[in-house]
């Protein structure tokens, strides 16, 4: 059974699907589309991101190792979460970046949106796990994939 | 993080619920990353929010919130661009409708909150704030609350402030407390570099290509670029900050750099020398083959590849002084070649409100007035977001704009054949 663990940064559970982007995410390029639209799903809109492009990331656990790009980045998280489009979980293989965290935090602080974040989670994860497997995220940072025949 | 009696009754709501739950939002995000104390910020603020899209209601919620509170910067700040002109980037009657009514419905408002909690003035608005003619300029050593990614690296990089990539709304908060967390690149530690990048191209390389190929490879961590000074120099001049400007903005939007180092250029590659560079570090070597690659490697995303341009935008970020001249000179000389007396493809060249209203009183004004370009303040990145503008067949030399944007990349030499018509199959 393949299980990872690490640093919590907002805890929860959640058993469901995952999406893997073995790139870091960059925050603008990927949620803006859907949140300038007040779509009800975000779909990744990231031209340069071929994990994530055209991808649903609402509900679902998204395995990154960072994000990247413009520092609207944590606005942007906290935006998508007052929207309720948000991905269930942020589940980073490296140490957040300043840019997520603050998305995490501003989310929890300001809107009493509790987005899972977990980081240093190891670089293992964005190769074992892949997009579209069943995950299972326990309150204490560990990430299970939940294997084919335990389905 | 250790707090001093003041900030613990901050937080406690001594001062009040608002002002504790900015102290908690950045406690939270300082413990996050091991900071063990505030600092005090030293410079004027610059903040990334600069447009009031209507679906940002958390900014509007949160500025109102800090108006009742009664809460002020510290220092005066400045802003991003704003995302509409419809003076210079004229636009038609639906994109009116779309951009003043649904898009930026909040822009007015959110102006007005702005300059009640510390905007400098209603001329604040550029990415560019570190530009003498603007004169948001930190001092070495400066501690500051900003964000813009492209103007926290030039800040951390050029100037040798300190400040950490921070985002949107943790700017104001920085600002508001007066403090920020000290960690990552506000410590000695965090700013040595842990990359280091071989420049072993024939020539000096496109900024903006060299930034993206940087960017994507080292993502946050802390590069330090050898062989760049034999083409740039050893000494920060108009043309070095202007180019290392661009380079910057690349890095930190194709990947997350919020400082670099250049050997024998930067202040603190100079100073500290082999110093500023880590232990164990990797090591990427770039050549010419290398660039071409990176280049080769940006999609286009225009629904017809072979579309003809309908729009170009010059300037993300806002071009500087210095690079308004240089780019009259270019186009000059491509329209000699060409043969016309005005630019094919409509072209704006965006640069900060000073910086224009410096460049107005010139006879290279004038030129490039009657060759057919408009200038603006506005932010190319704002404008290219509305879902019409976005579907247009835009150009651009900014790979930050490429980023975010649907719109094609093209190096300055070409860009500037394209839109003055000169032929050139290689394009």
């Amino acid at each position: 059974m393949k299980k990872f663990k690490g640093r919590v940064i907002c805890k929860g559970i959640y058993e469901g699907e995952c999406v893997v982007s073995k790139q870091g995410v960059n925050t603008l390029a990927t949620f803006q589309k859907s949140a300038l639209k007040n779509a009800k799903k975000v779909v990744g809109s990231d031209q340069n991101n071929p994990d994530i492009y055209g991808k649903n990331l609402t509900g679902i656990a998204l395995i990154l190792p960072q994000t990247i790009g413009s520092t609207t980045g944590g606005l942007v998280i906290q935006t998508i979460c007052q929207m309720g489009i948000n991905p269930a979980a942020l589940l980073f293989s490296e140490e957040i970046d300043s840019l997520a965290a603050s998305g995490v935090i501003l989310a929890k602080n300001w809107e009493n949106s509790k987005i899972i974040a977990i980081d240093k989670l190891g670089k293992k994860i964005l190769n074992e796990i892949k997009t579209g497997d069943r995950i299972k995220i326990e309150e204490d940072g560990t990430v299970t994939l939940i294997e084919e025949d335990a389905k | 993080m250790k707090l001093t009696a003041e900030e613990k009754d901050i937080l406690n709501g001594k001062e009040g619920k608002t002002k504790a739950k900015i102290m908690q939002t950045l406690v939270e995000f300082g413990d996050l990353f091991g900071a063990e104390k505030f600092v005090p910020v030293t410079g004027e603020g610059h903040l990334v929010t600069s447009f009031g899209i209507g679906l940002l209601k958390p900014v509007y919620r949160i500025m109102d919130e800090i108006i009742d509170a009664g809460l002020k910067t510290k220092f005066p700040f400045t802003v991003d661009p704003r995302p509409i002109d419809y003076k210079n980037v004229k636009v038609g009657l639906l994109n009116k409708f779309i951009f003043s009514k649904i898009m930026y419905s909040q822009q007015k408002h959110y102006e007005e909150q702005l300059l009640k909690i510390g905007l400098k003035s209603k001329d604040s608005f550029t990415c560019t704030s570190y530009l003498k003619e603007v004169g948001n300029t930190p001092k070495y050593g400066d501690v500051l609350s900003w964000a813009e990614s492209s103007a926290v690296v030039f800040a951390n990089s050029v100037l040798g402030a300190r400040c950490n990539r921070n985002s949107g709304m943790l700017d104001i908060f920085g600002a508001i407390l007066g403090k920020v967390p000290k960690f990552g690149l506000l410590t000695d530690e965090g700013r040595k570099a842990t990359w280091i990048i071989e420049i072993k191209t024939k020539s000096l390389p496109e900024a903006q290509i060299l930034g993206s190929a940087i960017g994507l490879k080292v993502m946050e961590a802390v590069p330090y670029i050898k062989g760049l000074d034999k083409f740039l120099g050893t000494e920060l001049n108009d043309q070095t900050i202007s180019y290392l400007k661009d380079f910057g903005a690349a890095t930190a939007s194709n990947g997350a750099v919020g400082l670099y180092h250049v050997e024998n250029l930067t202040p603190e590659a100079k100073k500290l020398k082999s110093k500023v560079i880590a232990e164990n570090t990797k090591t990427y070597v770039i050549d010419d083959k290398e660039l071409e690659k990176v280049y080769k490697s940006y999609p286009i995303m225009w629904k017809k590849t072979d579309s003809k341009p309908q729009l170009c935008f010059i300037g993300c970020p806002h071009l500087s002084y210095d690079q308004l001249v240089d780019w009259t000179k270019k186009i000059e000389e491509n329209l000699k070649i060409s043969g016309r007396k005005k630019v094919l493809i409509k072209t704006i060249m965006t640069t900060a409100p000073s910086v224009l209203n410096k460049f107005l009183q010139t006879e290279d004004y004038k030129k490039l007035k009657n060759y057919g370009i408009k200038l603006s303040s506005i932010c190319p990145l704002m404008y290219t977001n509305n879902p019409i503008a976005g579907n247009k067949p835009i150009i651009t030399n900014s790979n930050k704009l490429r980023t975010y944007s649907k719109s094609r990349y093209y190096k300055d030499s070409d860009i500037t054949k394209i839109i003055c018509g000169v032929k050139n199959e290689k394009i």
